[in-house]
């Protein structure tokens, strides 16, 4: 059969029974929609929720030096344990693989400018902080760097919703306010980012100091917390390890007394998260694929009819010298046909529906992502479901008797 | 051409089996012109099947042009009709979505004919049964009458060694069924081999050999006096 023919034969058969194929074409459309869309939704939220999760920073551990909760070397259970700059810095050098910061906090001070007045959570920092916890100027300011801690500059960093409670849409950097009546200029902003979770307080809301011109000011020795960052997620069980071993050295507690120091391992979130996105995804896909299935077998089902409805056709070919292979290729093709269109239709209905998602649900559930790997996963499903739809029916028509089919018996 | 020896045809419908032919020898030769004649139900539709390949005998010998046929599969005994084989049926059989062109062209295209020369083979096998000026019509915009040429063209078209016709005026109106018959016998006169099953006792009469066949049998098998 020519190409040509071939389509025109099935444009009639179209026609002939337009309904049943737009029904059967729209089961696989709708298939193919399913399993991509819900794929890409699945994606976009992972996106959405591991970027949430790196407001925090990456692979960060955050530590809060507490109570021993195991006698050591004659001291008893209970004694306070605190950290000092120079714990950090000697954490610094015993583990160069992992970055540190320490943190001092305070939310009993008072920012004024102007009419505004309010008491937002501070937080006292080296300069790597900001690196560490995803903590990016807007551009025109700048995070407190070496010199502001060298020489105790009275300079704060601003949370970007406490710069507009202060500053409303003013520009805020280079002005200045005040801090229990003492002036700080400000020297940045923090750019707006998304953040799953925190402590103290998210760190739009926050105000960050140079530690030493805190430490100076409010005349704190120890710090309330420190973070730690590895290179990778994997390194993040060794590091803490050594840690416990360093501080428990150094301030005199047992390396296995956990509660001596507590720690917040943001890793183990994404940990699970990968688990249950991996999980979530895998049933998404199979929901899809299962409605997929569903319409291919209605792509089968309308094939057999087509062969009943051309078995007379199929006979005057069988009688004129097409050999049943050729029958059976010429319906296979048919079906690959039916099913390419209505997954063609299916991935633009995907991609529109991608293309019109509203931007402001972006940070709830994520932008659905159209990415290869979807595509791929969906093309291969449809070419198999295709071929399978399609080789009963045509391997029907290839047995066809050609005396039966042309009623001559 | 056709060398059949003990042919026997068994359907076996349900329980019951009926022999539908029973040990026929049939010689044609080249260029014969043979008409079938017999009672329905005699096996001369079963024949015409065993003798165009489209059903296999249940046991006996035939050879069509020197090749053995009993026994071969669905795929060869297909080749064998697209080369060997042109059928013309009652009721013309043909694709009623293609052109007079397209239909004539069908069994060049299952033989694997190139395109170009597919269309022009067609366009001059519809010339030669008049229809030149037809080609591009559907059958639905067809006579009877044209329609049979249609398929007559594409019964010739492979150059075959036999052309196997099924009560070809049976449909038709006498007129139309005379001008078939005037031209299956020019084309024996041009040297085709022709298989003709018919009630018609006329067309009988145009035929070189006349066959009759009872109870699966062949009864009488008669040469008209040249």
């Amino acid at each position: 059969m020519t190409s040509l023919s071939f389509f025109r034969q099935m444009l009639q058969d179209v026609r002939h029974q337009k309904l049943r194929t737009l029904l059967t074409v729209f089961g696989i459309t709708w298939g193919t929609v399913s399993v991509s869309l819900l794929v890409a939704f699945g994606e976009g939220l992972q996106k959405r929720i591991e970027k949430n999760q790196h407001g925090l920073g990456e692979n960060i551990v955050i530590a809060w030096p507490s109570r021993t909760s195991i006698p050591y070397q004659g001291l008893g259970k209970g004694r306070r344990i605190r950290v000092t700059e120079d714990d950090i810095a000697a954490l610094r050098r015993e583990i160069p693989e992992a970055t540190f910061s320490g943190e001092h906090g305070r939310d009993k001070s008072t920012f004024r400018r102007e009419r505004a007045r309010l008491t937002p959570e501070i937080s006292a920092t080296s300069p790597i902080f900001a690196a560490m916890r995803n903590v990016i100027p807007a551009s025109g300011g700048r995070y407190v760097d070496d010199l502001d801690l060298d020489r105790r500059r009275r300079v704060v960093f601003l949370g970007d919703k406490l710069k507009k409670d202060l500053f409303g849409d003013e520009e805020a950097v280079g002005k200045t306010v005040m801090l229990d009546n003492v002036p700080f200029l400000v020297i940045g902003v923090m750019e707006a980012k998304s953040q799953d979770s925190s402590y103290s307080g998210r760190d739009e809301g926050k105000a960050f100091l140079p530690d030493t011109t805190f430490r100076a000011l409010f005349g704190e020795r120890y710090v309330d917390n420190f973070i730690f960052q590895a290179e990778e997620a994997s390194q993040v069980p060794e590091a803490t390890r050594r840690v416990y071993e360093i501080l428990g050295r150094r301030l005199k507690f047992d390396a296995k007394d956990e509660e001596a120091i507590g720690m917040w391992d943001t890793t183990e979130a994404e940990k699970f998260f990968r688990v249950f996105f991996g999980t979530f995804r895998a049933f998404l896909g199979i929901i899809g694929s299962f409605t997929l299935i569903v319409g291919g077998i209605g792509v089968s089902n309308i094939m057999y009819v087509v062969v009943e409805e051309r078995t007379r056709e199929i006979g005057i070919k069988l009688a004129v010298g097409a050999k049943p292979r050729f029958i059976q290729a010429q319906f296979l093709l048919e079906t690959l046909t039916l099913t390419a269109a209505g997954g063609a239709l299916g991935f633009l209905v995907t991609l529109g529906v991608i293309a019109v998602f509203p931007s402001q649900l972006d940070e709830y559930v994520g932008t659905p992502q159209a990415s290869p790997l979807v595509i791929v996963t969906t093309a291969a499903l449809l070419g198999i479901i295709g071929l399978v739809a399609g080789y009963f029916p045509a391997r029907r028509a290839s047995l066809l008797d050609p005396v039966v089919a042309l009623k001559l018996a | 051409m056709i060398r059949m020896t003990g042919i026997r045809k068994v359907y076996a419908t349900g329980r019951v089996e009926v022999e539908a032919l029973r040990g026929v020898d049939l010689h044609i030769g080249a260029n014969e012109y043979v008409a079938v004649v017999g009672p329905s139900g005699s096996g001369k539709s079963t024949l015409m099947n065993v003798i165009g390949c489209l059903d296999t005998p249940t046991s006996g010998e035939y050879v069509l042009s020197g090749d053995a046929v009993a026994g071969l599969d669905r795929n060869r005994l297909a080749e064998i009709r697209n080369r060997h084989i042109g059928f013309v049926f009652q009721n013309f059989n043909l694709l009623p979505y293609a052109t007079a062109l397209e239909n004539v062209e069908l069994p060049l295209l299952f033989g694997g004919v190139p395109t170009r020369e597919r269309s022009e083979r067609a366009a001059e096998m519809l010339a030669r049964v008049g229809l030149a000026d037809r080609i591009d019509h559907r059958p639905t915009e067809l006579s009877g009458g044209q329609m049979q040429r249609v398929a007559i063209a594409r019964a010739l078209v492979n150059r075959p060694a036999i052309v196997l016709a099924d009560e070809p005026t049976g449909n038709l109106d006498s007129g139309s069924g005379h001008a078939i018959v005037e031209l299956f016998a020019e084309l024996h006169a041009a040297g085709q081999t022709i298989v003709m099953i018919t009630h018609d006792a006329g067309i009988a009469k145009v035929a070189t050999r006349v066959v009759q066949i009872r109870d699966g049998q062949i009864v009488d098998d008669r040469r008209a006096a040249a």
